[in-house]
């Protein structure tokens, strides 16, 4: 048990390392100077005056050393918890800024992953014993899944949003509003959040039950199936294992996913003008803030290993033949 | 007479038409018989078994009765048929090294197939673990899950399961056909061991192996293209068959103290006529060395002397 967890948190110590250098990567490879745009943007007459600036500036963000000692130096500041300063919302730390997207991401996707999970996982195993079901969700299930994400959105802001007008089409709350813990307030959370929640379900949704749809066929087409039928049991006995098997391969799908979903969630955000860290991201590229946008992609990161290692744990609960190869057993 | 079946036709649904798989069976089986069912692939035999426990998917019952210990057998009505599974009629089935649910402990998945039937397990218990031991499994069998037993451990616990409720009739379905020789012996001889000591009434003993049969059986019945063509006491069909399908199996087999260098082993020529609509009259006709005239008739499955029926007009 001990080997498999570190065997495990080696692996993930090792990703985590090597996604965090490409993401400190890729920012200095964008064309283009932050610092120079700072200039541009601050429009002084005098060169001394933004030769004094530059170096200020340079000094203040670490862009003065060379680029191996940024590196280190990237790697010691993340250490201490520190991500920086951002360039696009100077002087605001990056952590701060992080934090404040945080939420309205994790809200939008944690019940757009699970609830899509368990309502398709639901509708697919109903749907593979019942032909008038099977004969709807499937369909249904191939064109959600087959409508790209910044489609299925902007129609959902088009339709319900601009047409019928039952929803506002961007932000994360009404901007008459200061946040508070009032009944209006939460109600315009609720009434922002609707839709970008809602492209994301039905995006997933379509997978998850026609996956598991054909799961359980197969497993109701086993020779375990067959067997338990043979000697009477139950159809309500024969289900209940099919489920329980079926669900082992959507246990995995759903590790998968989430780190597709992440990136989804990107273009929703982006679609929905969302306050999360997908609408973060695009803005820190836009204004080339290199240390915001590596803060939110460690934050990414770390979402998408702490979500595999959740489901490994719960996999080697379910599943007796992960604790036994565990074990060093024979599988 | 535990198992009487009469006229039982079974087909297999397909696109091109029905496949006579089973075309009219009639055969009795007696109280503590094991009867060897043996034929070619093709030839009919895991049907019938299957029949008289679970017609799956693809098979349509076209007609026929069975019945067992006096009363009838709904074979075609696979939910009134549920009463008598595993009670009166039971399966060891040709995967029971895949038959247990993976992810369930071996006792757990017995506890809720036999509560699921309404039987406790608890009251059960002591009897399972002492048919388990009987065929040198301990109870620490219960404890374990599927993939940590060995294919042989797998097959005697489906053996034990299988026949947990003293069934009637048991039909052991191709169960040597994954093992080795040395194995295949053992679990024919458990299975004798189980109808000695009345786990089971009857058995019928589906398999391609005429020489392991031989050791185990009562009586063989021998299928040829979806019928009977021979069955009697186990010494009499292999001694002296009447059937000329039987014979030329017979003389197919390598025998024990005879060395077949000089001499090839004779195999039947020619193939099995095709079930989606084989010709009328006797089916073996076209490979059999005796076929006359009336062979264009279909011979009737007719008792040549006490307990041996042919399906031959020389026979």
């Amino acid at each position: 048990m001990r080997r498999y967890f570190g065997r495990k948190l080696f692996v993930y110590a090792l990703t985590f390392f090597i996604a965090m250098t490409v993401n400190w990567i890729i920012p200095r490879f964008m064309p283009g100077d932050p610092v120079q745009s700072r200039l541009a943007r601050a429009s002084l007459q005098s060169p001394e005056a933004s030769a004094a600036m530059q170096a200020y500036y340079e000094r203040l963000f670490g862009l003065d050393v060379p680029l191996w000692q940024q590196y280190l130096n990237f790697w010691a500041s993340l250490a201490r918890g520190d991500l920086g300063i951002s360039i696009w919302l100077f002087p605001q730390p990056v952590g701060d800024i992080i934090l404040g997207a945080v939420p309205y991401s994790l809200a939008l996707l944690l019940p757009a992953i699970l609830l899509s999970w368990v309502v398709g996982n639901w509708f697919g195993a109903y749907a593979a014993r019942n032909r008038w079901l099977d004969n709807t969700v499937l369909p249904v299930g191939y064109v959600l899944t087959a409508t790209p994400y910044m489609w299925l959105a902007l129609l959902l802001a088009w339709g319900l949003g601009i047409v019928a007008g039952l929803f506002p089409v961007g932000g994360a709350y009404s901007f008459a509003l200061t946040p508070s813990a009032t009944p209006e307030f939460v109600g315009s959370l609720l009434q922002h959040w609707f839709l970008p929640f809602l492209s994301l379900f039905l995006v997933a949704l379509g997978g998850w039950a026609i996956g598991m749809r054909n799961m359980i066929i197969y497993e109701l087409e086993s020779d375990y199936s067959n067997y338990l039928e043979a000697l009477g049991a139950p159809r309500r006995l024969v289900r209940r294992y099919a489920f329980r098997n079926a669900m082992l391969p959507q246990l995995t799908g759903l590790a998968l996913q989430l780190g597709t979903l992440v990136a989804g969630s990107l273009l929703t955000e982006i679609v929905f003008s969302y306050p999360g860290l997908g609408y973060l991201i695009l803005q820190a590229i836009r204004n080339q803030d290199f240390f915001l946008l590596q803060g939110a992609f460690m934050f990414i990161v770390v979402g998408v290993l702490i979500a595999n290692f959740i489901i490994d744990i719960v996999y080697v609960l379910v599943d007796p033949r992960t604790r036994i190869q565990m074990q060093g057993g024979a599988a | 007479m535990s198992l009487k079946v009469r006229d039982l036709r079974v087909y297999y649904r397909t696109l091109a038409g029905d496949v006579k798989a089973l075309d009219g069976a009639d055969f009795e089986l007696a109280d503590g018989e094991i009867t060897g069912l043996v034929g070619e692939s093709g030839s009919g035999k895991s049907t019938l078994g299957k029949s008289l426990i679970k017609l799956d998917g693809r098979m349509r019952y076209v007609s026929g009765t069975v019945e067992l210990d006096g009363a009838e057998l709904p074979v075609r009505d696979s939910a009134r048929m549920n009463d008598f599974r595993f009670r009166e009629v039971s399966l060891i089935p040709q995967y029971a090294m895949s038959a247990m649910n993976p992810t369930r402990k071996v006792g757990r998945m017995i506890a809720d197939l036999l509560e699921s039937r309404g039987e406790r397990f608890r009251a059960l218990r002591p009897e399972l673990v002492r048919r388990l031991e009987l065929v040198g499994l301990g109870e620490q069998v219960l404890g374990r899950y599927p993939i940590e037993l060995s294919g042989g451990m797998k097959q005697r616990t489906v053996m034990v399961l299988s026949t947990l409720l003293d069934p009637s009739l048991l039909i052991a379905d191709e169960v040597t056909s994954a093992l080795d020789v040395s194995n295949q012996r053992a679990v024919a001889e458990t299975l004798a061991g189980f109808r000695d000591r009345g786990f089971v009434k009857s058995m019928i003993f589906v398999t391609h192996d005429v020489a392991l049969v031989n050791q185990i059986a009562d009586t063989i019945t021998v299928m040829y293209a979806g019928r009977l063509a021979e069955k009697g006491p186990a010494k009499t069909v292999v001694n002296s068959p009447r059937h000329p399908y039987t014979r030329m199996l017979i003389s197919a087999l390598p025998e024990v103290g005879v060395s077949h260098g000089e001499r090839r082993l004779s195999g039947i020529p020619g193939s099995p006529p095709a079930l989606l609509d084989p010709p009328a009259g006797c089916r073996f006709r076209d490979r059999c060395p005796l076929a006359f005239d009336k062979c264009e008739q279909e011979p009737p499955f007719a008792e040549v002397e006490p307990d041996h029926s042919v399906a031959c007009w020389k026979a």
